[in-house]
């Protein structure tokens, strides 16, 4: 059956809460609405009230309550309308849920899940990427599927993971991919990566929307006769560094291209990892293509300054082929 | 300095001497066991003072005093199957829950058999097979998390109610807002206790709000409020009880001030000289264990106990904590690799 992005999350949702009486879903418009961008819609009437609960505008009330019920065994599932409000939650993720399990044992099966990304003229507060405050809190798995298949299947994983996870999808996505979904319970494992392109000259590491990105300039370079290796990260953290590493020792170059600002960013820790231990196998600098360090700009042509894109990857890729 | 206590009175009204306790149906011998556990409470702190000053506690040390009828009075009104959330100064209600003294004692000297292994300190710990969630530093993040108990037990069918503190600096926080409003809406059975001991450090509860009385602010959340004097342990276990079965009754949450007084620093190491004196004074008068001796020594309340029996008791707390402090300096320090150990599941 072919689904959109969106539609596989709605069907991962869907599949663990007809599984399991434990899953349960805490949100905002979640219910009557469906869903700010209608993944719950229809939740409502198949589960009920008890298990589809709309919230108080209370992010971080919506996240600790949903901790507390992961210490009892059940198995929430958070929705943020819009991933950038997932700030309002901040200590409870990092101070309350993250270091539970190591300061006293006690587990936090938590999804927190949302809209992220831009692309949508969403501005600064409709559009952000935040996996790199929460790349740096031990006790987090954060995850970013860039494909319908890991869109069902990280998510079905996210919900059966003990920990708490960060599920992050891209609303440019939503309705723009469409896809296989796959059969049977579909689980993607957590923390494992993916060649989504085999090639011989470059590695591009990326993950999300930005996955596709890289496959469309590998599509252009082709002509060019520059074979460009692409690694969807899909898990943030932890990071599959062997998948990485393996990459960049066939093909020697590499450019980590992601849609954050690129201070502080996931795409600084992949670097930092590959100079390490990669070193030798380099062939020139790695190369990091993010945002710019500004808020997100709402005007179109301000945004698509902003974002990287498949130009700015080609330009980028031809720079260091050249090297 | 005047200007800022302005509200001081109505908040703290001077209290006679001679006042007498709450009601209460709770035996004679139940009476007792409350006594055990708040003179416990302030034994197991004042054990723990000496081992700060010997240098034995690696960090800050938080202490209670003048506080335990509020800790061990609302703990006392909980079931078994019931989940609670303590704070810092809520080491009476983990005593009661069932928490060995050896248990706090290793905690704050980090040591290897402590219930974090070392991994965390004070009373930061939490164990749910005795229904105890493990707080964190940052005041009232633990309302909502204690929110989220109450809806799972409800959602699983079992018969619990959540229980938290918070203090009058503590009201001040988002998460207080966004826990009781949320709480009030699912209509879980949640109590809050708000221990108004008159300090957030060195701010006074005048510098944290304009209301008079926590207990106001139940309104907002279309639940009960009630304030209790903080420093009578049957007042306090009363009116948790009551605000208890209603919630297990699917009555939903209640909130409760318990107004009492904060009779050191903020830690160990804050000498609370901000504080004014006379208020000690006034407060000393009414020290909740001194005041529960009188009551059960009391001829009007038929003479619940004798000097003997309470002696007794203290004298059998004093050998047991002999025996604890001697197994906790013998634990030692956790091995450094576990610092790596655990963060995931």
């Amino acid at each position: 059956m072919t689904v959109t992005y969106l539609e596989a999350i709605r069907q991962a949702l869907w599949d663990e809460m007809e599984k399991d009486e434990r899953v349960f879903m805490l949100g905002q418009d979640i219910g009557t609405y469906g869903g700010a961008f209608r993944v719950t819609a229809g939740f409502l009437d198949r589960f009920g009230p008890g298990r589809i609960i709309d919230t108080p505008i209370s992010e971080s009330a919506m996240v600790g309550c949903a901790i507390g019920a992961a210490m009892m065994g059940m198995l929430p599932v958070v929705e943020m309308q819009f991933i950038d409000f997932i700030s309002c939650a901040f200590n409870q993720i990092i101070n309350f849920a993250a270091p539970n399990r190591y300061r006293w044992g006690q587990k936090v099966p938590l999804v927190i899940r949302g809209p992220a990304g831009g692309n949508v003229h969403g501005s600064a507060y409709h559009s952000q990427n935040p996996e790199s405050y929460f790349q740096h809190t031990p006790g987090l798995k954060i995850l970013a599927p860039g494909t319908v298949a890991d869109a069902y299947g990280l998510l079905r994983a996210a919900i059966r993971d003990p920990n708490p996870v960060l599920y992050f999808e891209h609303k440019y996505l939503y309705r723009r991919l469409k896809d296989e979904l796959p059969q049977g319970n579909g689980w993607v494992e957590i923390g494992k990566a993916r060649v989504a392109r085999e090639g011989r000259d470059l590695s591009i590491i990326t993950y999300g929307a930005m996955l596709h990105v890289a496959l469309e300039a590998a599509g252009r370079l082709e002509a060019d006769g520059i074979d460009l290796e692409v690694v969807d990260l899909r898990t943030i953290k932890p990071l599959d560094q062997e998948t990485i590493l393996a990459s960049v020792r066939k093909t020697s170059r590499v450019i980590v291209l992601t849609e954050e600002q690129i201070t502080g960013s996931v795409a600084g820790e992949v670097a930092a990892r590959i100079s390490q231990h990669a070193f030798e196998w380099l062939d020139g600098p790695v190369h990091r293509l993010c945002c710019p360090d500004t808020p997100v700009p709402y005007s179109p042509t301000l945004e698509e300054a902003y974002l990287p894109n498949v130009d700015k990857l080609v330009a980028k890729v031809r720079e260091l082929a050249a090297y | 300095m005047a200007n800022l206590f302005k509200n001081w009175g109505p908040l703290h009204p001077r209290v006679e001497k001679t006042e007498r306790l709450a009601k209460t149906e709770l035996p004679r011998e139940r009476q007792l066991e409350l006594y055990h556990f708040m003179k416990l409470n302030r034994m197991v702190e004042d054990r723990l003072g000496n081992l700060y000053r010997q240098g034995k506690v690696v960090g800050g040390l938080y202490s209670s005093r003048g506080q335990e009828a509020t800790s061990v009075g609302s703990a006392y009104a909980l079931e078994p199957q019931d989940v609670m959330g303590p704070l810092i100064r809520n080491l009476g209600s983990m005593l009661v829950r069932g928490v060995k003294p050896r248990e706090v004692m290793m905690q704050y000297m980090a040591k290897s058999d402590s219930p974090t292994g070392g991994k965390d300190g004070n009373t930061h710990f939490g164990d749910l097979k005795r229904g105890l969630v493990a707080p964190i530093s940052m005041l009232g993040a633990v309302i909502p998390v204690m929110t989220g108990i109450a809806l799972a037990g409800k959602m699983q069918g079992k018969d619990l109610v959540a229980l938290t503190y918070i203090g009058d600096g503590g009201t001040s926080t988002g998460d207080f807002h966004e826990g009781l409003n949320l709480a009030s809406v699912l209509n879980v059975p949640f109590v809050l206790i708000a221990e108004n001991n008159g300090w957030a450090y060195s701010t006074p509860t005048s510098r944290q709000m304009r209301v008079k009385s926590i207990a106001t602010r139940a309104a907002a959340y279309g639940i009960p409020g009630e304030t209790v004097d903080g420093n009578d342990v049957l007042a306090v276990y009363e009116a948790t009880k009551r605000a208890v079965e209603r919630a297990r009754a699917g009555g939903g949450p209640s909130l409760i001030e318990s107004k009492t007084f904060r009779m050191k620093g903020h830690a160990e190491h804050d000498d609370a000289g901000y504080v004014p004196k006379h208020l000690f004074e006034e407060w000393k008068l009414k020290d909740p264990i001194e005041r529960f001796e009188r009551h059960l020594l009391s001829d009007r309340e038929g003479g619940l106990a004798t000097e003997d029996d309470l002696k007794a008791i203290t004298a059998k707390i004093d050998a047991q904590l002999n025996e604890e402090v001697d197994f906790a300096l013998a634990s030692p320090m956790p091995p450094p690799e576990r610092a790596f150990e655990g963060v995931y599941e």
